[in-house]
């Protein structure tokens, strides 16, 4: 499967780069802000993941609650996260975009209505916290056919028997959870060791982009380099939330934050 | 969708976990499948392992303290002039409510696996409270979540917990009431589940904790079939079985040994939180048609709206204040094994005022509500009707709300 998702990966590589991976809230804080934040990035980011807010997310910590939260009061409903990649989609420096959440707002958007509408609006991949494989097998085929990356999630505790399975089942892109923990957890396993995890799983198949997530900030995403790819979501949504708090202007907070981040990995 | 006879209910789901084609599943994130699975292998050999079931009876019966007493109300029955009302009462069990089952057996799991800590969630305090103890009998270190509202509204669980050397965490979430705590229990759990056990406090979460759970609380109906027999010589012709549902944990194991019986024979009555009869929000999934939505790892009837964001609900007990409902009683309601409705706040304070006016049993505002419905359909039943309600709480944890709402002193 060769999409806008392979073709940024492969980019980053002729840098001799990781790509990096932004995550932030579709609507926050507030919906047009969120398109502002997701424009000015994309300079420097090479996929944009974007999130659908849900209220009850067992997967993710303060920081992306705390974006969720806010998104959901201001009003931001499905459509109008499609709205905004649209939008994206349609700037300058547009870059291929994931759309992350919880199935149950699939489900009740309706299944093959979610697709279409991420085809009609060039959404590249998805990442459903909570439909693991096998779970996801029958989405997962869904999503190949409209040329949708579904891309799979590997954790430290993902036995060898599953990692073989996800991976053969897994399309262009795999996301290997750095630590056990929620979503903007304190690292607390060292960046040699998530290395060696991650080189576990591109044994099995080195073709397969693997990025790694999960606890990455300015301090440590520089000791992650070998990787084809690295995800920064909480410690941007953190910095939301402080410039909010501060008074300051989130679009341009983000933007520097995301540049620097950048910088390290250069 | 059809219940089979001569099996367990908690083992008539498939090979991803769902009853029925549809309730049930395991939607969590990939880091607890292998905790999940660690744990399904565990429970499924010790089920079938005669030393271990001999150690949960141990328990239940010199430490739960089993059986709890199944007694007639004869004052009761005398006012409400109909049916014969009986109550198992569960409130007698140590710790007084029927929580202490669930999280006897998983703190005997957490020992086994090796694990040195436990945490769970908790409503209405029961659960925590449950937990603390029997963490505290196993020598497990012990983690309780609860709701920031539900802290300050059940005070004497609270300081139960406490002392029983468990440390709470006050969740300061979306409405803070159970639905967080679950979910910031779950959360916990995603980042410590090599060090740490988990015990969801009701018949919800992945397929694992609705089993273990339903496994556990069936024990107040192996009691209660006996008691039956002992009494009535066999299984009355009319036999109806009042039980409050909230996440459903009480109603399920209050059912589960009576599930083969014809319904025109045992019926089932499940009793939603309607919340205040004024307010739109309520705690009835079930009586109220909500969509088939997601909740904490499982797909099941759900308050949510139309994007799928989880509602928030409303009823004056906070142990049946939660939008969803064990995918068990989803089964129950789709197969019409068992018939739900529901009762209000007003419903529930009323009925608690007539049943401890006329008995010596206090039963909690949960369990209130199941009166309630009991009461009102018990007038038009025949006297050979045999109405059963499962006083599955004490009110003692209620007596901030009796004392303002009622005036009553407990």
């Amino acid at each position: 499967m060769i999409n806008a998702i392979s073709k940024a990966f492969n980019f980053a590589k002729k840098e001799s780069r990781p790509a990096l991976l932004t995550y932030t809230v579709a609507g926050d804080n507030t919906k047009k802000n969120s398109l502002k934040i997701l424009k000015a990035i994309s300079k420097y980011a090479d996929i944009c993941e974007v999130g659908f807010p849900h209220n009850t997310p067992i997967a993710d910590g303060g920081q992306i609650q705390t974006s969720s939260f806010r998104a959901i009061k201001n009003g931001t409903k499905i459509k109008d996260v499609f709205k905004i990649v649209k939008d994206f989609k349609l700037s300058k420096f547009s870059k291929p975009v994931i759309l992350m959440g919880y199935f149950n707002m699939v489900l009740q958007y309706g299944q093959n209505k979610f697709l279409n509408d991420c085809k009609k609006n060039k959404i590249d991949g998805l990442i459903i916290v909570d439909l693991p494989w096998p779970e996801n097998k029958k989405f997962a085929n869904e999503c190949k056919k409209k040329s949708i990356s579904f891309v799979q999630l590997i954790s430290p505790t993902t036995s060898k028997h599953r990692l073989n399975s996800i991976i053969k089942e897994s399309h262009n892109m795999i996301y290997y959870i750095s630590m056990l923990s929620t979503t903007g957890g304190k690292l607390k396993v060292s960046p040699k060791k998530i290395i060696l995890n991650y080189k576990k799983i591109k044994r099995i198949d080195p073709k397969k982009k693997c990025v790694i997530g999960f606890g990455i900030t300015e301090k440590s995403i520089s000791k992650l380099k070998t990787a084809d790819g690295l995800v920064v979501g909480s410690a941007i949504c953190k910095e939301i939330t402080s410039s909010l708090n501060n008074g300051q202007n989130p679009v341009t907070k983000v933007s520097n934050m995301v540049k620097k981040l950048k910088n390290k990995i250069l | 969708m059809k219940l089979k006879k001569k099996i367990s209910v908690i083992d008539q789901h498939d090979k991803l976990g769902f009853w029925g084609g549809k309730f049930g599943g395991n939607f969590v994130p990939e880091t607890l499948k292998k905790p999940i699975s660690d744990l399904e292998i565990l429970f499924n050999k010790l089920k079938k392992d005669r030393k271990f079931l001999s150690e949960r009876d141990k328990y239940f019966k010199n430490w739960v303290g089993a059986p709890t007493r199944f007694i007639k109300l004869n004052n009761l029955t005398e006012y409400v002039g109909g049916a014969e009302i009986w109550s198992k009462v569960v409130s007698d069990a140590n710790g007084g409510a029927h929580k202490i089952y669930n999280a006897t057996v998983h703190c005997l799991l957490a020992k086994k696996s090796g694990k040195k800590i436990i945490c769970g969630d908790t409503g209405a305090g029961y659960a925590g409270k449950m937990l603390s103890m029997a963490a505290k009998k196993f020598g497990l270190k012990c983690k309780i979540f609860m709701g920031a509202k539900d802290i300050e509204r059940q005070q004497p669980n609270v300081k139960a917990i406490k002392s029983n050397g468990a440390e709470i965490v006050p969740v300061y979430s979306g409405s803070q009431t159970l639905v967080d705590a679950v979910s910031e229990c779950m959360r916990f759990w995603v980042a410590n589940c090599d060090t740490t056990a988990m015990c969801v406090g009701s018949t919800v979460g992945p397929n694992i904790f609705v089993k273990i759970c339903g496994w556990s609380t069936s024990q107040i109906s192996r009691e209660l079939k006996i008691q039956i027999l002992e009494q009535f010589g066999k299984i009355p012709k009319r036999l109806k079985l009042y039980n409050c549902v909230g996440g459903g944990s009480s109603s399920f194991g209050f059912w589960n040994e009576f599930m083969d019986y014809d319904k025109k024979q045992v019926e089932f009555i499940g009793v939603e939180a309607g919340g205040p009869s004024k307010s739109k929000k309520h705690a009835a999934p079930l009586t109220y048609g909500s969509k088939i939505g997601i909740l904490h790892g499982a797909a099941q009837y759900v308050n949510q709206n139309s994007e799928g964001q989880i509602e928030e609900t409303k009823s004056i007990s906070a142990g049946l204040d939660y939008p969803g409902v064990s995918p068990l009683h989803c089964f129950l309601k789709d197969t019409k094994r068992a018939r739900y409705t529901a009762a209000s706040d007003e419903d529930a304070l009323k009925a608690f005022k007539i049943v401890s006016k006329y008995e010596s049993i206090r039963p909690s505002l949960e369990p209130s509500h199941a009166f309630s419905v009991a009461i009102s359909e018990a007038k038009k039943l025949s006297k050979n009707t045999i109405v059963i309600v499962n006083s599955c709480g004490d009110a003692y944890k209620d007596r901030k709300i009796l004392k303002k709402k009622l005036g009553v002193k407990l």
